[in-house]
């Protein structure tokens, strides 16, 4: 039976199939953070189960973690006590933990794969919805609960019924300025926020294979967005020479016999999916969105749509936009470059390379947080940050930050902050902010200009 | 895990989409470390006003309204996988909520938590806020044995779907851990036939 790389690796990893179209799913890797594995720390504890393979787990600090001063104690209590239990319990059941100011530090769908942690074939989770990022490697990976989080904790499985199958088909040549994250805002947008509910996504096509790896992460980063739990992109050259040779990839000829498995994986000619969508390159623009769900999107130089519906006018009353408004020249007053989206190297070095000369708009507060320490470095090392601090943005330390405004990266209430985050619910970066999400270019030439531009018009 | 079989309850209309796990529980609110006082924070920044005053107008303020059953707009739990917002849900005394569609891993977070969604035609939800908006003390019965959700003032029913599995999980008040555990034979055998 053909068979498509969501079937390959689903059923390489089932241990047993029940009755009732359940099956108990093997789990290669587990990535836990403060925020969502306490709870099920105590559960074990409660019940008296051990931690079933603790070398499958790594930890790292992201949600909550400050972006200044992380060489001092974290001002919050709460969050403070929240980053102890984090260390408690990983220091009691002996699970790697990659902690505020360790050289390995940052957000877990940053860290992971730039370790070579995350490889094709496997199957990971992680209590966090944006896991999906790590299929971007032809894994399987999908955000849990923290009941599932404890449940992986007591048995490395969990008990689920196999998600319908979705393929994506971008072919053809993106535009200048077009970056993969306008390529998934306008899946988004042309789909709507649940049409992937229930399926495991697969991005295929020329869009996608001609990709780099970190765009590739931030197309599979928003599948959650669109409802699916997971999305997926076939392994490749450009796969495997991005895993080579990294901290935890499997070392000489370990590793040549992984890629000779790797390469079995793709999707057979001729499988079947359930579902399947079609889209042009050259459609495709640059992409920003005007309400409250990722799904509100439009090409940057479009005007709000007038749709009659309570949700959807709630939604604009809440941004105080207005039906048929177009959102060039808007002024903003806050930018924010990060997250588990677009905090690689690759979104710095756009962001960069449209910065470099020029300084942001005085109104302006832009703030640059790198997904981990590694992506901090590189910034320093290729000189970003020099361009960065010239035209008056903040680099800060990493986290997730201002992405959930967990810590006090937070965006008054009322203000716009043209964002490279995920998602731009209501007071999601703050009580009262109002998000809109852009690629790192729209991003860098809002604080560069003060308001949204039409970046098409512009020669990038 | 609480048990449910069936109840029988006036409900609160929420006729709101996309209704995300951040309106359910703001992200200030994750940082503690066990499961209790999430209830007190549910739709916080729905509930009250920015000056810290209740929100009168919300349904779940308005006094009018009551019961342990919510009934919301289409695709309900989108966005984070935070169970934190199941167990404000439950905390906040919510045993059954009811949609059109509701996001994965809120479901499957509902479900590990006691807490039943039941997925309803577009029509049947539609009907379920005219009845509640004609007589807010309308009753709705669930009955999870027979997998039925009814109006009792319109004498209107819908069946809903749910796994067996799931099912008995709830009616007996089991979860998913002690199930896995069980299976730890198979599991390492697995592990095995992969080395």
């Amino acid at each position: 039976m053909k068979k498509t790389l969501f079937d390959k690796v689903w059923d390489a990893h089932v241990v047993k199939e029940m009755k009732n179209k359940l099956q108990i799913l093997y789990i290669d890797k587990h990535l836990i953070h403060e925020v969502t594995s306490p709870q099920a720390f105590n559960e074990l504890e409660q019940r008296g189960i051990p931690v079933f393979r603790p070398e499958q787990i790594v930890a790292t600090a992201d949600h909550n973690t400050p972006t200044t001063d992380q060489h001092l104690p974290v001002k919050d209590e709460m969050s403070r006590k929240q980053l102890e239990q984090l260390n408690k319990n990983c220091a009691k059941n002996n699970i790697t933990l990659y902690d505020l100011g360790h050289k390995y530090n940052g957000i877990a769908h940053v860290m992971a794969p730039e370790l070579g942690i995350t490889q094709p074939g496997m199957t990971m989770v992680c209590g966090d919805s944006h896991t999906s990022t790590h299929g971007a490697f032809g894994s399987i990976a999908f955000g849990i609960g923290t009941s599932q989080v404890a449940q992986v904790f007591a048995s490395q499985c969990l008990l689920l019924e196999k998600p319908k199958s979705l393929r994506i088909t971008v072919n053809g040549t993106l535009k200048p300025g077009v970056l993969p994250k306008d390529v998934i805002l306008y899946i988004i947008a042309k789909l709507g926020t649940n049409s992937g509910t229930g399926y495991f996504c697969e991005y295929a096509g020329t869009v996608f294979e001609e990709m780099s790896m970190e765009g590739r992460m931030t197309v599979c980063n928003m599948s959650i967005e669109m409802g699916a739990r997971g999305g997926m992109i076939a392994p490749d050259e450009t796969t495997f020479d991005y895993i080579k040779g990294r901290e935890f990839a499997p070392q000489g000829e370990e590793f040549d016999k992984k890629v000779a498995y790797w390469k079995t994986l793709p999707t057979d000619e001729g499988a079947v999916f359930d579902q399947e969508y079609h889209f042009k390159a050259e459609d495709i623009e640059p992409m920003i969105t005007f309400g409250t769900n990722p799904g509100m999107g439009i090409k940057i130089h479009e005007n709000i749509p007038a749709e009659d519906n309570a949700s959807f006018e709630k939604s604009l009353a809440y941004m105080d936009f207005k039906k048929g408004q177009s959102l060039v020249d808007q002024k903003i007053n806050y930018v924010f470059i990060g997250s588990c989206t677009n905090g690689r190297i690759e979104d710095f070095r756009a962001a960069a390379n449209y910065i470099k000369g020029k300084t942001k708009a005085d109104h302006v507060t832009a703030w640059l947080v790198p997904g981990s320490q590694q992506v901090a470095k590189q910034i320093e090392e290729e000189g970003l940050k020099d361009i960065f601090e010239q035209a008056g943005f903040q680099l800060r330390q990493p986290g997730c930050s201002a992405c959930l405004a967990m810590n006090d990266d937070k965006i008054p209430e009322g203000e716009y902050c043209v964002s490279t985050s995920n998602r731009n619910f209501e007071g999601r970066q703050g009580q009262g902010a109002r998000t809109i999400l852009a690629s790192p270019l729209v991003a860098a030439a809002t604080a560069i200009n003060g308001k949204i531009i039409d970046i098409t018009k512009q020669a990038v | 895990m609480d048990k449910f079989t069936k109840l029988t309850s006036s409900a609160i209309p929420l006729a709101i989409e996309n209704i995300d796990t951040d309106q359910i529980i703001p992200a200030r609110f994750l940082k503690a470390t066990d499961k209790e006082g999430f209830g007190e924070n549910l739709f916080r920044d729905w509930r009250f006003n920015k000056d810290g005053s209740i929100n009168t107008e919300f349904p779940l303020n308005d006094k009018t309204y009551s019961g342990s059953i919510l009934v919301a707009g289409d695709n309900f739990g989108c966005g984070s996988s935070r169970e934190h917002a199941a167990w404000a849900v439950q905390g906040y005394g919510i045993k059954v909520v009811v949609s059109s569609f509701f996001a994965d891993i809120f479901k499957g977070n509902a479900l590990n938590n006691g807490v039943l969604p039941i997925q309803v035609s577009p029509a049947f939800l539609e009907e379920l806020f005219a009845e509640i908006k004609k007589d807010p003390t309308t009753l709705i019965e669930v009955d999870l044995g027979n997998q039925k959700i009814t109006i009792l003032s319109a004498d209107s029913s819908e069946d809903f779907d749910i796994s067996d599995y799931k099912k008995t999980c709830l009616i007996n008040g089991y979860d998913d851990i002690d199930f896995l555990v069980s299976n730890k034979d198979d599991i390492e055998a697995f592990e095995g036939s992969r080395a």
